[in-house]
């Protein structure tokens, strides 16, 4: 089984944790100012890198935090969890790792 | 003709009486109280078991506390002494916000104890119960085949005590009986 580094409990396996989608998406601070086309890019328009992306997970059947993990999405591999705020060591780009 | 010993043991689905095994037994706890105790920024208490890292837990007689996350304590005491938990609580938190629910009509406890007891549980169990990883005072939430759990560790004796919501309970119960069974 996959075993994922929770910030706050460490190693545990993958089966307790759900994946929330793509980190580090800002909410533009004033909705109302945007067209639709800037609003539907905000909601619904994600990256999706072969190669290392950034992701929203959370501890579900754990503490029930929400953290962030950089996943290679071509190998599986979580190449660093942090806690959400923090900003990952591991430069995201479209690099493999 | 096929050998005897190919053909898949035949299990009554309802009305067998749970086997005792001695190396690995299952019994229901006895009624409790069960407090879920929300507190954010408790850094610098320690009473109540406040200053616990998580993930471990404190237990004297009936009572326990348990931290399951930064910022979530389960708080276990006998029947009779939701009233002085309470005092305790609020003595011990002062002025600072947190919020105490009573959820002891929520959980159901069961324990299981002896040398298999940590087979049995990883019969459903993706933790690591051995005694480095899961040692004596440990005590998460976790998954016990589809169902969640609170499992706790008070001691060094291979006894787990396994909390998990009412509905759940005859699942969990009936799952823990069958891999003790067979542990």
């Amino acid at each position: 089984m996959l075993l994922i580094d929770c910030p706050f409990c460490g190693t545990r396996p993958e089966t307790e944790f759900r994946c929330g989608g793509e980190a580090h998406i800002a909410r533009p601070a004033d909705p109302s100012a945007l067209d639709d086309g800037a609003w539907a890019e905000h909601l619904f328009v994600r990256s999706n890198p072969r190669g290392l992306h950034a992701e929203r997970w959370v501890h579900a059947h754990g503490c029930g935090r929400w953290f962030n993990a950089v996943r290679d999405t071509f190998t599986d591999r979580f190449v660093e969890t942090y806690k959400a705020g923090e900003q990952p060591s591991h430069p995201i780009d479209d690099a493999r790792a | 003709m096929l050998d005897r010993s190919l053909f898949a043991r035949r299990d009554r689905p309802l009305g067998a009486a749970p086997t005792s095994n001695d190396r690995a037994r299952v019994s229901p706890a006895p009624a409790g109280v069960r407090l879920s105790l929300r507190v954010r920024g408790a850094e610098g208490l320690s009473r109540l078991g406040l200053g616990l890292a998580i993930n471990r837990m404190s237990a004297e007689g009936e009572r326990f506390s348990a931290r399951l996350g930064p910022n979530e304590w389960l708080l276990g005491a006998g029947e009779a002494d939701l009233e002085a938990l309470e005092a305790e609580i609020e003595a011990a938190l002062g002025d600072r916000f947190h919020s105490v629910v009573d959820v002891s009509h929520r959980n159901v406890g069961l324990e299981i104890s002896g040398p298999d007891a940590a087979a049995a549980l990883n019969a459903g169990c993706p933790l690591d119960l051995g005694d480095a990883a899961f040692p004596a005072g440990s005590a998460t939430r976790t998954l016990l085949g589809k169902a969640e759990i609170v499992l706790l560790r008070p001691t060094a004796e291979p006894l787990y005590r396994v909390e998990c919501w009412r509905s759940f309970a005859p699942y969990v119960h009936a799952f823990l009986v069958e891999a003790a069974r067979t542990a």
